[in-house]
């Protein structure tokens, strides 16, 4: 791979990579069985260099702001290079948010250009705030020939002659903004230097290395802290291929595998699980002497994996799980949500070893990954290189918040320093997530100390996004948390619950018609947004000057008072 | 070719069965995550059973931002 110690940009290491790998495949595109495309890393600049241009002479200088909103294919890779290569910072946007969410975080952003998919950009132009959008140039990727794009390019067209000039950035310069929560109240726009990502690419690669051959299967959103990293950056430094596949459907995913012997990829927890149902639903289906022998080399592919992974050894045992993964998988990469020990561990003894970490946007992809040696079900494992950890007021057991340094921790909120302030203390990014360190140094988390829940699929949901919906509820006031934030739970996962905080008029009882009014507005939240219990509070919340509610002192009082058991459910 | 009134009908009756859910609760414009309780894995699951019953391919990227039944007969109903 190349050295980045060498670089002091994205765009740099990128432009060498394109070169030192021309031959190599970089890019393969397929639309569910049939593949569309496959670029070389030199027909990869040929495509990217003419936007570049074309970006130049639309005088898209350096620190311009660039978004992105599309699934994941080859010209989200292509344009982001191309930003890159005028200096701009890309700012990447998730596909999955509504339209008046995403044109609320293009104002945020100030982004100068967009680059949309045509199915995407429609619905932002029918949304009631399409007036609003401020955005100069908008790209629009796959438009079918005449459709109306209300002044915007073809992205297929926006190409000039010439070679365009390389703008180098520094260290410290900014190259993306990622938003890291939902829009409803105050987007969280972490600003990520160059060196951020260097760093972050330099200690991934370090224990889980890429090479000219690898392929990476993209599914995660490359919108994403981590399909932007293990889906573009480390394996492009290092000449490796990733594979886009453009449907989530299980069967062309499991298919997929097979077709391009796909070497990593990485998922959240919901697919792995659904992954894992599947194997166990075939194991079942099995005979009963196929059923013992495969129970058998399953056991002793755990006892002789015990120390660490041995993949050769794996692959001989088990052959035909792992020709159904295409035979080459090295890992299945994890993170982002709680996963259950039994699932990673049902993968680790098929020889299919579940890499979890546990990272954080404001902290570029991961703090911590299992080094596999040995494989550990129960932690998120150790911090990577150059990340310092360390655990904030640890009670009796030890466990505290998960306190982080490091080169790749982000620089600041886009245009929030109180909140800034809040999060990055003394240099250090306080994470809101309980942990401890047990005895070989791996970390493991019990729960979260911020107000904030995170879906299997991987989505922060701020309770205060959510808010809004119960806007005019006939109380005298009321607030949502997450239960683990006022009852911090020593455990992750299916205890994390939303909770409505009631203060009633004088006299007023819980009826129901308040209680249907709860429901009903509740049904129009999607399922992993809605709240799930409630509880009266009898005194006025404690309000900022500004009559913000002061939500932790109203927590701790809450916490006082009230068991968590007290919660009424919905 | 059915109509689009059709094809909406087909739509609502298929999700219903296949996620047992009485029809007559299903409308046109609800939102299908929320009025059948499914996440996005599910969706998946119910844009493969529509495709085989319509003979019809759906791109997952085109149907981003599609979340209710009538939208999702139009998209339908414009490869029939």
């Amino acid at each position: 791979m190349l050295d980045l110690n060498k670089y002091t940009c994205l765009g740099a290491v990128l432009r060498d990579a394109l070169d030192r790998y021309s031959s190599e495949v970089c890019l393969i595109e397929a639309e569910r069985d049939r593949e569309k495309l496959r670029l070389t890393y030199s027909d990869f600049k040929e495509i990217a260099l003419p936007l570049a241009r074309a970006l130049e002479d639309a005088d898209f200088d350096a620190n311009d702001r660039a978004a992105i909103i599309m699934t994941n294919q080859s010209k989200w890779l292509i344009s982001a290079y191309a930003i890159f290569y005028c200096g701009g910072v890309l700012v990447p946007l998730d596909y999955k948010l509504s339209a008046a969410e995403h044109l609320q975080l293009l104002a945020h952003s100030k982004a100068k250009v967009l680059v949309v998919e045509y199915h995407l950009w429609r619905a932002i132009m029918q949304s009631p705030q399409f007036h609003t959008i401020a955005t100069k140039i908008v790209l629009v990727t796959e438009a079918p020939l005449g459709a109306e794009l209300a002044g915007a390019f073809r992205w297929e067209d926006f190409k000039r002659k010439g070679s365009p000039d390389f703008v180098m950035r520094q260290k410290d310069d900014v190259a993306c903004i990622v938003y890291s929560s939902g829009t409803g109240g105050r987007p969280k726009g972490c600003v990520l230097t160059h060196e951020n990502y260097l760093e972050q690419c330099r200690s991934l690669t370090a224990w889980y290395p890429f090479w000219p051959g690898v392929r990476y299967l993209s599914i995660l959103p490359t919108n994403h802290a981590i399909d932007f990293m293990v889906g573009f950056i480390g394996p492009f430094v290092c000449g490796a291929c990733v594979v886009h596949l453009r449907t989530l459907r299980p069967e062309f995913v499991r298919d997929a595998f097979v077709r391009y012997r796909i070497t990593y990829v990485a998922l959240v927890p919901m697919i792995l699980k659904n992954l894992e149902k599947g194997l166990r639903a075939k194991f079942d289906e099995l005979p009963n002497w196929k059923r013992a022998l495969l129970d058998t080399m399953i056991a002793t592919n755990r006892l002789l994996t015990r120390r660490r992974p041995n993949v050769r050894l794996s692959r001989m045992l088990l052959r035909n799980v792992h020709r159904g993964f295409g035979g080459e998988l090295l890992a299945l990469i994890t993170g982002g949500a709680f996963i259950e020990p039994s699932t990673t561990q049902f993968f680790y003894d098929l020889g299919l070893p579940v890499v979890n970490g546990y990272g954080l946007t404001e902290a570029g992809t991961a703090l911590t990954l299992n080094d596999l040696k040995p494989f550990r079900a129960d932690t998120v494992g150790k911090p990577l290189p150059g990340v310092e950890l360390r655990i904030l007021n640890p009670d009796a057991e030890g466990i505290g918040e998960v306190a982080a340094r490091s080169k790749t921790v982000m620089s600041h909120y886009l245009d929030d320093p109180e909140l800034t302030l809040e999060t990055i203390v003394e240099g250090w990014l306080l994470t809101g997530d309980l942990g401890r360190f047990e005895r070989h140094g791996h970390l493991q988390l019990f729960g979260r100390k911020k107000n904030m829940i995170v879906t299997e699929g991987g989505k922060n949901i701020y309770p205060e996004d959510i808010e809004t919906v119960f806007d005019g509820l006939p109380v005298k006031e009321y607030a949502i948390y997450a239960a683990n934030y006022i009852w911090p739970a020593k455990e992750l996962g299916s205890r994390e619950a939303l909770v409505l905080i009631l203060r009633l008029e004088q006299n007023q009882k819980v009826d129901s018609a308040l209680l249907e009014d709860i429901s009903t507005r509740n049904r129009h939240l999607p399922d992993f947004k809605r709240v799930s219990g409630y509880l009266v509070w009898d005194r006025d919340f404690p309000r900022t000057a500004s009559m913000k509610i002061k939500r932790q002192l109203l927590a701790e009082e809450i916490g006082k008072f009230f068991e968590r058991a007290a919660i009424v459910n919905l | 070719m059915p109509t689009t009134e059709k094809t909406l009908d087909e739509i609502l009756t298929l999700a219903a069965i296949h996620f047992k859910v009485p029809r007559e609760k299903l409308s046109p414009d609800d939102d299908f995550f929320k009025a059948l309780g499914i996440d996005s894995l599910q969706t998946l699951d119910l844009l493969t059973k529509l495709e085989n019953h319509f003979h019809v391919e759906l791109p997952d990227y085109e149907l981003q931002g599609v979340s209710d039944f009538r939208t999702l007969a139009d998209k339908i109903q414009a490869r029939l």
